[in-house]
């Protein structure tokens, strides 16, 4: 993307001024290089979501950002339903709450070295992973609409992780106003046997070591030390998600045609918050949240029983769990005045400051965990929200490396089995069915992590905590 | 990637095209029947690049104002049957009437070890929609799937 194509306000924020149909400005939070690196989609993509009603303030890009579907994925618009604003399924994405939950192990890495094949092998075993997998929990109908309903409460409730883990997840495990009857019969098929697995693509369970210490005082608030061992989970609302995604697309493209709305891309397909569909979709997309914040709790449970096998002392503590698709209502301040606006976040993952009511009190006064999956070989990394966040972009930071190159292109450029065996040699263990996701996956396909959370710091929206890099990789 | 199957016409090919994060699936065929079912062996090419065996048949229909929504559609009934059942299909036969659409997916259930499915379709989108016939005749139907 040429970044003449912006008006520079500085060397991480770019601005697309309102013209046409634009109600609000776009404005990108990246530096120069990245901005070069993107598809021109991503402007254009951002432009239509400017156009979109009850749009406040300004359609925002993170700087992982790539060609996603209406939304830009790394996308963060927020809308007020006092003038008329929309909620959009294509805002949320397909995979509703996915997310990221980071466990500290208090292991030392050459703990790990010790038994890191083995322990690899077990983890492999006991997470199921891809397409064709199975769980082994089934889900009878009374027990969907309880894990619907209740998120990861119902999981601990169930025994399938542990109390002190709620309050550091988002909306303390389970989302409120979660309407289980507005998920359709489909969703809920799709989802029986599928609680307590991984999925595919770029979904993964990392065994990770923190290799560097941006900021020592965070550092020890997050409980991270260097060499230290830690584990997380990539993961979202599995089928249960994508098919509420694809039938609420459906309808609202549907019912915008038949209302007349002029969408500039079918995929923004959306309706206004103060509708029937609207609410009902609400009503979906936020048990669907609550489906992937029990998935993620039921992994950190298998992950913790295979720990306990290999360590029988280790205590592995939930760090945080926090999504980056998602629909939110939340307070900000806008003009001087507070408003509650329904945020989406398009594969941007919240960034709360310090101080912000809804942490817990060993957090609050750092701010929030921000959880950055970078790939199999670079590794990822643990922000901060920054508390100028709030006034750049809703509380907003990136979530991921973001893809360089596409999954075709990936494949004419690596194996999957040399990929696994280069990072075999640099101690790195991947398990995965499928050497061709691995190839899909390989590290060079994308961006350089590392830029995107500099770009993401010297912009305001999070500080730079914790880089860290992978030891094994259970990959989905 | 790119292949075809045993066509009756001799046109009926598919292809994926590239996506930042996803990969497109585009059918060809003479009529729009055969272009939709060669866009879902795209589909299943997506997971693996192992034989899949036509030993079980599954029926599924489906329904839309249009034949772009209705190609989005029968993409998701198809992934919506691979997801529920775990199946991947080899075959497809396709017949469109008054804006309804009825398919028959032939298969069989995923075997992890022998189709080493590389990944799950999550959905397909309205994104790099489009459902056409060119100058020569021939049809097309495309889109990006989420993945």
């Amino acid at each position: 993307m040429d970044p003449a194509r912006f008006t520079r306000v500085d060397a991480t924020a770019w601005r697309v001024e309102p013209h046409g149909a634009m109600r609000v400005p776009a404005v990108i939070y990246a530096d120069e290089d990245l901005i070069r690196a993107m598809d021109d989609k991503v402007y254009e993509q951002a432009v239509n979501v400017a156009t979109l009603p009850g749009i406040v303030k300004a359609s925002y890009v993170m700087p992982d950002a790539h060609w996603g579907y209406g939304f830009p994925i790394g996308g963060v618009a927020a809308f007020d339903p006092d003038q008329d604003g929309v909620v959009s399924a294509g805002g949320v994405g397909f995979d509703i709450s996915c997310g990221v939950r980071t466990m500290l192990t208090g292991l030392a890495v050459p703990a790990i070295r010790l038994v890191q094949q083995s322990l690899a092998e077990s983890l492999f075993r006991e997470i199921p992973a891809g397409l064709g997998s199975r769980g082994a929990i089934a889900l009878d109908p009374f027990e969907m609409e309880a894990m619907l309903a209740g998120g990861a409460a119902w999981a601990v409730a169930r025994g399938w992780g542990e109390a002190r883990d709620l309050e550091r997840i988002e909306e303390g495990g389970t989302m409120a106003g979660a309407e289980p009857a507005c998920v359709s019969a489909h969703a809920k098929e799709r989802q029986r046997r599928e609680m307590g697995t991984l999925g595919s693509g770029n979904h993964y369970l990392e065994v990770q070591a923190v290799a560097e210490i941006f900021d020592a005082p965070a550092a020890e608030a997050f409980g991270l030390a260097e060499n230290e061992v830690v584990v997380t989970i990539h993961c979202g609302s599995r089928g249960l998600g994508h098919q509420i995604g694809t039938e609420f697309l459906k309808e609202m493209v549907i019912a915008a045609q038949a209302a007349g709305i002029g969408l500039p891309d079918r995929e923004l397909a959306c309706a206004p918050i103060r509708s029937e569909i609207g609410q009902r979709y609400l009503g979906a997309m936020r048990a669907g949240i609550n489906c992937a914040l029990a998935n993620r709790e039921i992994l950190g449970h298998f992950a913790r029983r295979v720990f306990g096998h290999f360590f029988p002392e280790a205590d592995l503590r939930l760090l945080f769990d926090v999504s980056h698709n998602t629909c939110k209502v939340e307070p900000h301040a806008v003009d001087g005045k507070t408003r509650d606006l329904f945020v989406h976040r398009k594969g941007a993952t919240r960034a709360f400051g310090p101080g912000h009511a809804s942490l817990p009190a060993a957090l609050r006064a750092t701010g929030q965990p921000v959880l950055i999956g970078g790939s199999m070989g670079t590794g990822s990394y643990i922000l901060v929200g920054a508390a100028e966040s709030e006034a750049k972009a809703f509380s907003s930071a990136c979530h991921g490396a973001g893809r360089a190159m596409s999954r075709h292109a990936a494949l004419r450029h690596w194996s999957g089995r040399r990929i696994v065996d280069e990072l075999a040699a640099q101690g790195i263990l991947v398990k995965s069915v499928s050497t061709r996701g691995v190839a899909e996956e390989a590290p060079g396909a994308y961006k350089d992590v590392g830029a995107v959370v500099a770009a993401a710091e010297h912009a305001g929206l999070a500080r730079r905590v914790a880089r860290l890099t992978p030891l094994i990789c259970i990959k989905g | 990637m790119n292949g075809s199957a045993p066509a009756t016409r001799g046109t009926a090919r598919w292809e994926h095209f590239p996506h930042d994060a996803d990969v497109g699936v585009r059918g060809f065929g003479a009529t729009p029947e055969e272009a939709f079912a060669q866009a879902a062996m795209a589909l299943t090419a997506i997971v693996t690049d192992a034989e899949v065996a036509p030993a079980t048949a599954v029926e599924v229909s489906c329904r839309a104002p249009d034949l772009e929504l209705l190609f989005v559609a029968w993409l998701n009934a198809v992934i919506y049957e691979m997801a529920v059942r775990k199946m991947l299909f080899a075959r497809f036969a396709v017949t469109i009437a008054d804006g309804r659409l009825a398919g028959t997916l032939r298969g069989e259930p995923i075997d992890v070890a022998r189709h080493a499915p590389a990944c799950e379709p999550k959905g397909a989108t309205y994104t790099a929609l489009k459902v056409a016939q060119d100058a020569g005749g021939l049809w097309s139907a495309a889109c990006i799937v989420d993945v």
